[in-house]
């Protein structure tokens, strides 16, 4: 027999697992963003996740990547025996939903959304845009603790390791920047430079100021991206009172999923419940556009 | 015209405005509903919360209003037009050039009428080419890659219909094309706003300014690489801009970028009205410093003659405005209107 308690520590799971998923445009994971809006879970195994993006019109090959990826982080819980996805408020919410249910491709789910460029291809761009972007932060932070441009270019794998970087945002940085690497096979050996180009050349000293550059622009580009984004899911989901989102935030509740402290209140409907009517009032984000 | 805290009377053409209908009546589907809609959040998001609108006024207003807010409340001189149909989501369109040019009317010498046309309407597309050059003498057209049509989910300025379309533009002195390539508004394909294909236009049509609107945002990095490569690409500011309110240092990084890479003879500032209203855009941006430590990084500067140059003077280049007799002229309208 279930109770609560283990309901909340199941629920937990789950968004553990979706802080795992990351918006492909944007390299930040889903939760923090504020897209899932609810998750509810059943006697067997099922779960039910509910999510959102910033637009009605927000690219429909971006939508279906996530509402998948979502799909499989939670399929990946052992007692998960079914996960059903539902996208809401969005021009092709059906689509998505059922090809998602029935394990479709994105070009069988939504044909004319997909000529030309597969979804694989556009992944593999955006997978390179979030490996530049962090690895920039991790060479920026490599500089403020002192290192300079011959330290940086020789990095070996073992060496970046043992770094210790002073700001929990550069340790953050460091770890899915060694993850992405680890992931690429980028740096295979403990003695591998670690500071390489996408296809895997290594950075040379008079090269790093280019390279940086080139960077920078990418950062800058998702940076202001996920602003936008950030701004434009508040302003489209935020109710009448936003005193009240305030009021949620700072009563605690946490949904303490992601460990992100993006304000959203803690949601464990039960579906048996009517998860629809339960979700609705808890519609509150108190994201902040400055974060 | 805006005045300047010390006084100096600088010269602003709003590169990117529109007169729409966007109410329910005008409405012809929850498509109809949803574009307003998001608009709306792009305004409620991005703007100074005392210069937000009600929900009604935004969606439909009246010509009084929109002249009174770039012009006299606000620092315009001039304000470019758009014109964008999206007859699928709306029963008399959303801001056709027919309805621009009956307001310009209205208000001499003030407004510049932009055309509109869809490569996919084929032969079609050219007749309406010449029609918009003999009835409104356009000078440039707004273009929407990312528009639906039927089955259609957008197209390319490299697809060969769309090639045609700006042979003749060319051909007839349309020489200024925007083009939006934006954030998520219009329904969008697989990756409309994918902006490579500016980057083929521009090399074969020498003769044409390719003013790219929101810098190519979502994708300013890529765009920025382009435009380096091409000396006839701009990027118009719309969307960019009001971020100086919310997030300054991030707008520092992007305009340190975009005036690294393009430079301040390519920048067009465009308040994208009614999304946002001038006024407050332009007394941010002319009082805005890049902050030290990214100006030394970027080895750029946002200069006084950059911001004239990004308010007026660059559109004025493009659209062929002669400023200090268009000031003058503008000068003796208002001593006329205040005389009777």
């Amino acid at each position: 027999m279930r109770n609560n308690q283990q309901d909340d520590q199941r629920v937990s799971e789950v968004w553990a697992r979706l802080a795992l998923v990351t918006d492909p445009e944007l390299d930040e994971p889903v939760t923090e963003l504020g897209f899932v809006e609810r998750i509810a879970i059943d006697d067997a195994g099922a779960v039910d996740i509910d999510f959102r993006l910033p637009s009605f019109w927000c690219a429909a090959n971006f939508a279906f990547l996530m509402a998948d990826d979502m799909r499989r982080a939670a399929l990946a819980l052992p007692w998960v025996r079914q996960v059903r996805l539902r996208l809401e408020d969005h021009m092709v919410a059906d689509e998505i939903n059922r090809g998602v249910a029935l394990g479709l491709s994105f070009q069988e789910a939504l044909r004319e959304f997909a000529p030309g460029e597969s979804l694989e291809e556009l992944r593999e761009t955006f997978r390179r845009k979030a490996f530049q972007r962090r690895q920039e932060a991790v060479i920026l932070a490599l500089k403020d603790a002192g290192y300079d441009d011959q330290a940086i270019t020789d990095m070996d794998l073992k060496w970046l390791d043992r770094v210790t970087l002073g700001s929990a945002d550069a340790a953050r940085h460091k770890r899915r920047y060694l993850e992405i690497l680890a992931e690429r096979g980028l740096a295979a050996h403990a003695e591998s430079r670690v500071f390489v180009t996408w296809a895997g050349q290594p950075i040379e000293r008079l090269e790093l100021a280019a390279h940086l550059r080139k960077l920078r622009g990418v950062r800058i580009n998702m940076e202001f991206n996920s602003a936008l984004c950030r701004g434009l899911l508040d302003a489209r989901y935020r109710q009448g009172d936003a005193g009240a989102g305030q009021a949620a935030a700072a009563d605690g509740g946490h949904c303490g999923g992601c460990g992100a402290s993006c304000g959203k209140p803690r949601v464990t409907a039960r579906s048996e419940q009517g998860g629809v009517a339960a979700s609705s009032v808890e519609r509150i984000e108190t994201l902040p556009l400055d974060a | 015209m805006f005045v300047a805290p010390n006084g100096e009377q600088v010269f602003v053409v709003d590169g990117h405005t529109h007169f729409w209908d966007g109410s329910p009546a005008n409405q012809l589907n929850i498509h109809g509903k949803q574009f307003i809609d998001c608009f709306y959040a792009y305004h409620t998001s991005l703007s100074p919360p005392e210069k937000l609108w009600p929900k009604e006024q935004f969606e439909k207003y009246s010509a009084e209003q929109m002249y009174n807010d770039l012009f006299v409340d606000g620092p315009d001189d001039m304000a470019i037009v758009q014109s964008t149909y999206l007859t699928e989501f709306y029963k008399n369109g959303f801001n056709t050039i027919d309805r621009n040019a009956e307001m310009a009317k209205r208000y001499k010498d003030r407004f510049i009428v932009n055309g509109a046309f869809d490569p996919r309407d084929g032969e079609r597309a050219l007749e309406y080419i010449h029609y918009m050059k003999e009835t409104f003498g356009i000078k440039g057209v707004k273009l929407y890659t990312a528009e639906w049509k039927g089955e259609s989910r957008g197209w390319k300025l490299t697809d060969a219909n769309a090639y045609r379309c700006l042979e003749l533009c060319q051909k007839l002195g349309i020489t200024n094309i925007h083009v939006h390539k934006g954030p998520t508004i219009i329904p969008l394909d697989k990756d409309a706003f994918d902006v490579h294909d500016v980057d083929h236009a521009a090399t074969d049509f020498q003769g044409l300014n390719f003013i790219i609107e929101h810098c190519g945002l979502p994708r300013l990095d890529d765009f920025c690489w382009i435009a380096v490569q091409e000396t006839n690409v701009y990027g118009g500011l719309a969307v960019a801009l009001p971020f100086i309110h919310s997030r300054p240092r991030y707008f520092a990084e992007v305009i340190s970028e975009l005036l690294f890479w393009l430079g301040e003879d390519k920048l067009l500032f465009g308040s994208d009205y009614a999304i946002w209203t001038p006024r407050w855009l332009v007394e941010k941006f002319w009082s805005f410093e890049i902050p030290e430590d990214i100006r030394k990084e970027h080895g750029v500067d946002l200069s006084l003659q950059a911001k004239r140059k990004i308010l007026g003077l660059n559109a004025a280049r493009l659209y062929g405005i002669d400023v200090e007799a268009q000031k003058a002229k503008l000068d003796q309208q208002v001593r006329v209107a205040a005389a009777e």
